[in-house]
């Protein structure tokens, strides 16, 4: 008993308590400081422009201060851009669905190492370049381009068609550029479908195609939304494609952006345009996260 | 064959045969601008065509030869290489304190090295060229830099935070136990488990850098015009047949890379 | 001897949850002291303090009298083993082994003779050269072992290091830990959950309940001492009926009940008698009243090494009890029979909720 009463720590009820807590603020501190290089360069380059462009987008072009940028988004012509925009990335969406969930669907039925070898068709396009891709697009499309040679060699048109330079190119061009997005996210949610529920429906009575609608469907929901969103909100801000295949026909807001810099520039309303689009984006994303629990950009490549 | 039941609601293959149709189509749409590109580069004539009536290695020539594309070519290279090493190197710290760290700091941090992929491209590029204009940044290697491991940071970090959630934190708790400080235990015993997902990270950081077009746009010019931003004002302003030669050569690199990461992929699963 | 450990109030809350509470420990060197205890009772959490991979909010931890509990996990000299080994899969078996050596400056001659030393030891010198994926389960135990002693670390612990193996393995290794450390003579702080394996191995046992120590003591005081219900129900295979108090002694459905000890009165918590089931007696003197018990036999069920007798006693508790195929002279009892079983006076404990 002696022994614990000429213990140095019982006059002491929390013995080292201080020292402690320092080591483990300064643990704290050490880690925190791994991610200083990245986050501060992170900040120089996205938070802090981004930051200044939207305090001069309350500036007019002589420097005084107005909502002018704003309220000029509601003119006719900002207007088209804003709807040939939604319009573009609504049909390349769609156009993505209805062609990439019957691949995602078929590839996950398959075995994985054959799923494996098909799955070359859908990476290698998103390993390529977009730059490589759209310049082959307009390889096949433009007015002598590959299609409308052998169209015209084959006899089925005598002029050439225009597929390239407006609206049907820079959707083409798009879908061919996102449609891996959806592919991929959704393929691994539907590869994590037991299989097992198919037979139980099938054992409860369901035909192939009710079973599919009532079980399966459902249960790719998850993924099918994230890639959604993950499609939508990429085409909202897409300015290679649009750019080179649209022929100047096709208004984007990422292109409208651009010109109000290197043709008016015009900063305080290129800013002003910019500012909106990244709300757009995050009010999209979040109300999918918020609507269907989805994280859009984890598990991307 | 085709009789045969391909599903477990018992459905055939021959019933499905619209399905194979329609995935096979999807597959042609997504494979052939990638692949045509490549014979039509080998064309003698003085226009692209396809398939070429005669063969000649005149484009490549003409890319090899030209200056200004050796010049692009280098100055991407040396971009991509850069920002590999500056985006694997930070990345992985990043990714290394979040997943030690817990709580709001970690899920802060976690977000913000998440923003550079939400926020629209376009964005980024005027609020650099921005930004540059008024410290001399703009047509220099160290801005183009400095964007694109900004870009590419989110696919390390997530790539090293997927890798050091399958790995066993006692690793390296056990090698501090036998004497390694935490430094030494994460170079000697997390980093060599860890390296197949810093690589992977490390290939996409490549890729995002040397494939980037719309930031080197607006900040690269001059001396420092990268590959992207000289292919984009060629196929803008006319068709140069060189473009396609040196489409080519950016399909085999990327047909090298999808096979590295396929390889990096299937040894991790191996694990 | 080097190796005295002495952890004094020791407190790590998580939020409100208090993971360790006020914990004081004297482990003296060459000692095997084992922390038993539920999951989630605090006893991985102490290991972790003691290794330094956890920080307690306030405490002390000496060994050999000097503070421990500020040093960096790498300068405590700790060898640790980990329930799921932990081995470096990027290092053969030799590597693995020589890894703590090398961080000591130990090169050359001396690097190899050790690590053959110790891989000796635990009898996986012959695989030195093999990746540790190649390795069973039990290997890589050795292997783990092996790394954990070889840089002759002053205290060792063990954090359930037996637990991924199958049941003969486990038995068989429990034996070889005993033989290595009564060998070694390292201090050793062994935590599981499994009291058959802290029975075994320990020279004592520290029973972890609710971030405290509840008992502490060899493991024949654990087993037939046991403090409160929580420890007795925790060791062995127990069973508990309630016992009635009175003026005159315990009582048992009304029979008086002689006990080992006296339960002191003023206790405001209910006695339990604390009923082992081999501790039993299946004869006995039929005009002896005191510690008999009289039960209903509801089902007997043929077990191979053993019998399980289902028993209700008069007031409805039904208690399953294992009898070994030797009645002790009596027959099976067959369902609905009444039974009779007595408890010698030293095998009858009365223990309390808490203590």
């Amino acid at each position: 008993m002696t022994m614990v009463l000429n213990h140095p720590g019982i006059a002491d009820a929390e013995p080292n308590a201080d020292a402690l807590k320092r080591r483990g603020s300064r643990e704290r501190r050490a880690l925190a400081s791994l991610t200083l290089p990245g986050a501060i360069l992170i900040f120089l380059v996205l938070i802090l422009p981004i930051g200044w462009l939207f305090w001069l987008s309350f500036f007019g072009p002589s420097g005084e201060a107005t909502l002018e940028n704003y309220a000029r988004m509601l003119k006719p012509i900002y207007v088209r851009t804003f709807i040939s925009t939604f319009e573009v990335a609504g049909l390349v969406t769609l156009v993505c669905v209805l062609l990439g969930y019957p691949v995602a669907y078929l590839l996950s039925q398959l075995s994985e190492r054959t799923a494996g070898l098909l799955m070359i068709f859908v990476v290698l396009p998103f390993w390529t370049s977009v730059l490589v891709r759209t310049y082959a697009w307009l390889v096949l499309l433009q007015r002598t381009g590959l299609v409308n040679t052998w169209l015209i060699d084959a006899g089925v048109i005598s002029t050439p068609l225009p597929l390239v330079h407006n609206m049907l190119g820079t959707v083409i061009g798009m879908v061919h550029v996102m449609l891996p997005f959806l592919i991929l996210p959704l393929y691994a949610s539907m590869r994590a479908i037991d299989p097992v529920y198919m037979r139980a429906a099938a054992n409860c009575g369901a035909t192939p195609s009710q079973a599919f609608r009532q079980v399966f469907l459902p249960m790719s929901l998850p993924g099918l939304t994230a890639g959604i969103a993950l499609v939508f909100v990429l085409c909202l801000g897409f300015f290679v494609t649009p750019a080179l295949l649209g022929g100047g026909r096709v208004a984007m807001w990422a292109m409208q952006i651009a010109n109000n810099i290197s043709v008016y520039g015009n900063w305080g309303a290129a800013s002003a345009l910019g500012v909106v689009l990244l709300v757009v984006t995050a009010i999209i994303l979040y109300a999918f996260k918020r609507l269907f629990r989805v994280d859009t950009f984890e598990g991307v490549r | 064959m085709l009789n045969r039941p391909a599903t477990e609601t018992q459905i055939t293959h021959f019933q499905r045969i619209w399905l194979y149709m329609l995935v096979a189509l999807v597959f042609a749409f997504l494979i052939i601008p990638c692949l045509i590109v490549i014979p039509m580069s080998f064309s003698g004539s003085k226009y692209l065509e396809f398939p070429p009536r005669s063969w000649s290695l005149q484009w490549y020539g003409a890319y090899l030869g030209s200056s200004e594309w050796r010049a692009a070519t280098f100055v991407s290279l040396r971009a991509a290489l850069l920002t590999t090493v500056f985006a694997t190197t930070f990345g992985t710290l990043a990714a290394y304190g979040i997943s030690r760290a817990y709580g709001a700091a970690s899920s802060l941090a976690r977000g913000v090295f998440m923003l550079p992929m939400l926020v629209p491209l376009i964005l980024v590029a005027i609020g650099c060229f921005f930004v540059y204009a008024k410290i001399g940044l703009n047509g220099t290697t160290t801005g183009l830099v400095m964007a694109h491991t900004v870009l590419a940071l989110p696919f390390v970090v997530i790539a090293v935070l997927s890798g050091l959630a399958s790995y066993d934190m006692n690793q390296e708790r056990v090698a501090q136990s036998l004497g390694a400080s935490r430094p030494w235990a994460f170079l000697t015993v997390t980093l060599p488990q860890i390296r197949l997902s810093v690589m992977s990270g490390a290939l996409f950081a490549f890729v995002t850098s040397f494939d980037e077009v719309v930031i080197a746009l607006f900040i690269s010019g001059g001396q420092n015009a990268t590959l992207t931003r000289l292919m984009f004002a060629n196929i803008r302003d006319q068709i140069d047949p060189t473009v396609a030669a040196i489409s080519s050569l950016l399909i085999g690199l990327s047909m090298i890379l999808l096979v590295g990461s396929h390889l990096l992929r299937g040894r991790e699963d191996r694990k | 001897m080097p190796g005295r450990v002495e952890i004094r109030n020791i407190k790590k809350a998580y939020g409100s949850f208090l993971a360790l509470d006020d914990v004081s420990l004297d482990i003296a060197p060459g000692e095997f002291l084992t922390l038993l205890g539920p999951s989630g009772s605090g006893k991985t959490t102490l290991l972790n303090v003691l290794a330094g991979f956890v920080r307690p909010d306030s405490g002390s931890i000496t060994i050999d009298g000097a503070e421990f509990l500020l040093l960096p996990p790498h300068k405590r000299n700790l060898g640790m083993v980990f329930q799921n080994y932990a081995l470096f899969p990027h290092m053969s078996v030799r590597r693995n082994v020589g890894y703590p050596l090398r961080l000591r400056g130990v090169s050359g001659a001396e690097l190899d003779r050790r690590v053959e030393e110790a891989l000796g030891l635990v009898q996986m010198a012959h695989l030195a050269d093999r990746g540790v994926n190649a390795l069973s389960g039990g290997q890589r135990q050795r292997v783990a072992l092996a790394r954990a002693i070889v840089f002759e670390p002053s205290i060792l612990l063990m954090d359930e290091p037996l637990s991924a193996l199958d049941k003969k393995l486990r038995e068989h290794m429990q034996l070889e830990l005993k033989r290595l450390h009564d060998r070694l003579g390292t201090t050793t702080v062994y935590v599981t959950h499994d009291q058959r394996e802290a029975l075994t191995l320990s020279d004592r046992i520290a029973v972890v309940n609710g971030g405290k120590i509840v008992q502490l003591g060899t493991p024949d005081e654990i087993y037939d001492r046991p403090k409160n219900k929580f420890v007795a129900d925790f060791i062995g295979e127990t069973r508990f009926l309630p016992v009635e108090t009175s003026t005159s002694g315990a009582l048992l459905y009304g029979r008086p009940l002689r006990t080992r000890d006296d339960w002191k009165d003023g206790d405001s918590d209910k006695p339990w008698l604390v009923i082992r089931p081999e501790r039993l007696r299946w004869k006995g003197d039929e005009t002896e009243t005191a510690n008999r018990i009289e039960a209903e036999a509801t089902d007997v069920i043929y077990q191979g090494d053993s019998y399980l007798i289902t028993v209700r006693m008069p007031d409805g508790i039904e208690l399953d009890l294992r009898r070994g195929p030797d009645l002790g002279g009596k027959d099976l009892p067959e369902r609905g029979q009444p039974i009779q079983l007595w408890l010698d006076r030293e095998h009858t404990i009365l223990v309390a909720d808490k203590s």
